[in-house]
């Protein structure tokens, strides 16, 4: 991005969904023992994003992007995994169990977006209400037109 | 007409919140929750052994315990966190963070804010470290711009000494509450006096004691004012007495010791399993700090020691803050003799609005002004991560830009959020008494955690 950089530049992979749980299990056992965070974006309203294909594979762009950013505290390393993620079959393995510490994010995830995380303990809503309807995170998720939600409203 | 009616097709997913009751995210009982969770929750994915999981699992009968809520509103929960637990007698045997009520949907809010607004966004977020996020928030957005390189030595040994000193006042805010949580009342009162005087430098720089939006992409917002240099060497001086006051109290006393020695233990696996960053992760022995072993700014031109603690105790992580504030004053000692002279922020028409000055004399000046703050400035396409230590941990933001004002989305890494999953573990088995010291130790934002 930067040419004045003499910085290394971000490792960043494209991972295929049925593949990702292996990578990061074989990520792990490279050396990044940390997944240091784990999100979400919708491109519905962006979906080229500018990515050459040669990076891309025979990967193909989706709606929805997990990002998972490991962290190697021996190498002092990271690198950052991309996996598309189809509108129709938003599900995805969990983390979980390499990496206990993504359950509040994956948690997150699942709130804003909708992605689920198959194997996750505890799959539930973390931000918003336990009843709310939809994934505010969405671009589709209008702004500024929320409609007001009452808990225990009579429906 | 009832709520759920008003909602449009789009704005429900594919998987809506009809699949799950009212109450599913608080503590479940036993008879209720899948044997993994009753595991998770007694540590089992952290690699215990077999008969260490069978000897918490299956033990306790539901009529002998009682799942009782603690906070949200909590004088010792630091804001609006809930913990649920679940008690046998006085001793902790489950305990499950609920959160979520001082979400404000910032990140979605930072979708609609151009980069230029962007810091008045994500000041909020941590708001006993606001410097820090903006920092983060800068250097993401000048990543992007492709200008992170390009930053004047000035600005960057600005926001060198600002990080630091919002380091100071934020571990002095630790000092005073967990002072008042364990029970030393007029600790809090020491702390927020001592922090109050850092604000009062951070109000004569920004003009605002806190939520300053000063650190915004290109530099920062003004040049430091004069006599700043002796404001910061009277706090400098009159700090380490303070600090020695705060050994005298504190440290040194057998009721303090009793109250944070071995209690909230985590080990080192536990901490890195769980992505634990900053004095959780220090506590534990594992000398990581951000600054020094990735360096941004200007850390690696400064001299300071990383704190580690060894037991992983809820002492260790008073005494690194302690000592932490020694360490960012000396670096504030060091920035004070290398601050270099020249521009507070880059000299690129694309992120800098001309000076006040010019608006009077030039139409074209008066064009660009009015356009950078009305339109914002484009940020080429593209998605970056970076990543700076708070006093709570790594804080990071993550960008994706589609090549227009605004981001296309934004999302913060916050340490509180993802140290809170540490309490669980370190409160099994302790007391209630030692929960409120154990939420302390941890030091969360409520601000940060929701957003």
């Amino acid at each position: 991005m930067s040419q004045s950089s003499n910085r290394v530049a971000d490792d960043v992979r494209f991972v295929a969904k049925a593949d990702y749980l292996k990578t990061l299990a074989s990520l792990r056992e490279e050396g990044f023992e940390m997944c240091v965070d784990l999100t979400a974006v919708d491109y519905l309203t962006h979906p080229g994003r500018n990515i050459a294909p040669e990076v891309l594979g025979d990967i193909a762009l989706e709606r929805f992007e997990v990002v998972v950013n490991l962290l190697s505290l021996s190498q002092r390393r990271r690198v950052r995994l991309r996996v598309q993620i189809a509108e129709s079959d938003a599900v995805i393995g969990s983390a979980f169990d390499l990496y206990p510490g993504t359950e509040a994010m994956e948690r997150e995830v699942f709130d804003m977006f909708g992605i689920k995380f198959d194997g996750h303990p505890d799959l539930t809503r973390i931000l918003m209400p336990e009843d709310w309807q939809g994934h505010p995170l969405r671009k589709d998720y209008g702004i500024g037109n929320i409609p007001v939600q009452f808990k225990g409203a009579a429906s | 007409m009832t709520a759920t009616e008003n909602i449009t097709p789009s704005q429900v997913g594919d998987i809506t919140a009809a699949g799950t009751n009212e109450g599913r995210q608080e503590l479940q009982l036993r008879k209720d929750v899948s044997a993994k969770e009753i595991l998770r929750g007694s540590g089992a994915v952290l690699r215990m052994s077999e008969s260490e999981v069978a000897a918490l699992a299956g033990t306790q009968s539901e009529d002998q315990t009682m799942i009782i809520n603690m906070g949200p509103q909590h004088p010792s929960t630091h804001g609006v966190l809930r913990l649920m637990l679940e008690l046998n007698g006085e001793t902790v045997l489950r305990c499950k963070p609920v959160i979520g009520y001082l979400h404000t949907g910032m990140e979605k809010t930072g979708e609609s804010l151009t980069f230029m607004q962007g810091g008045t966004n994500v000041t909020r977020m941590d708001y006993a470290s606001p410097l820090n996020n903006e920092l983060v928030f800068a250097l993401t957005t000048e990543k992007l711009l492709g200008i992170d390189q390009d930053i004047p030595e000035r600005a960057v040994w600005i926001r060198m000494l600002l990080s630091e000193l919002n380091r100071i006042s934020s571990h002095l805010l630790f000092m005073a509450t967990n002072g008042m949580d364990i029970g030393a009342v007029s600790m809090m009162l020491y702390g927020f006096r001592e922090r109050e005087e850092v604000l009062r430098f951070f109000q004569k720089v920004t003009g605002l004691r806190m939520n300053h939006n000063f650190i915004r992409p290109g530099g920062v917002a003004a040049d430091l004012p004069a006599g700043w240099r002796d404001e910061v060497l009277s706090l400098l001086d009159a700090l380490p007495a303070r600090l020695a006051e705060y050994e005298i109290l504190m440290t040194g006393q057998p009721i303090w010791r009793e109250r944070l020695q071995g209690v909230g233990v985590i080990t080192r696996d536990e901490a890195i399993a769980l992505s634990a960053t900053g004095p959780i992760l220090r506590s534990t022995g594992l000398s990581w700090d951000l600054r020094r072993d990735m360096p941004y700014l200007r850390y690696d031109k400064v001299e300071f020691d990383v704190i580690v603690g060894s037991y992983g105790d809820a002492f260790d992580r008073y005494s690194i803050r302690l000592n932490e504030i020694r360490e960012s004053m000396r670096i504030v000692r060091q920035v004070l003799d290398a601050m270099p002279q020249g521009d507070y922020r880059i000299q690129d028409k694309k992120v800098t609005p001309p000076p006040r000055g010019r608006i009077d004399e030039s139409m074209e000046a008066l064009i660009h002004h009015f356009k950078i703050f009305t339109e914002g400035f484009k940020v080429p396409e593209g998605e970056a991560y970076v990543a700076i230590e708070s006093p709570r941990g790594e804080i990071a933001c993550y960008i994706a830009s589609d090549g227009s004002a605004t981001p296309y989305r934004m999302h913060v890494r916050a340490p509180s959020f993802v140290n809170i999953q540490t309490m669980p573990h370190m409160m099994r088995g302790g007391l209630v008494a030692d929960a409120v010291a154990v939420i302390s130790s941890v030091d969360p934002v409520l601000g940060e955690v929701d957003r």
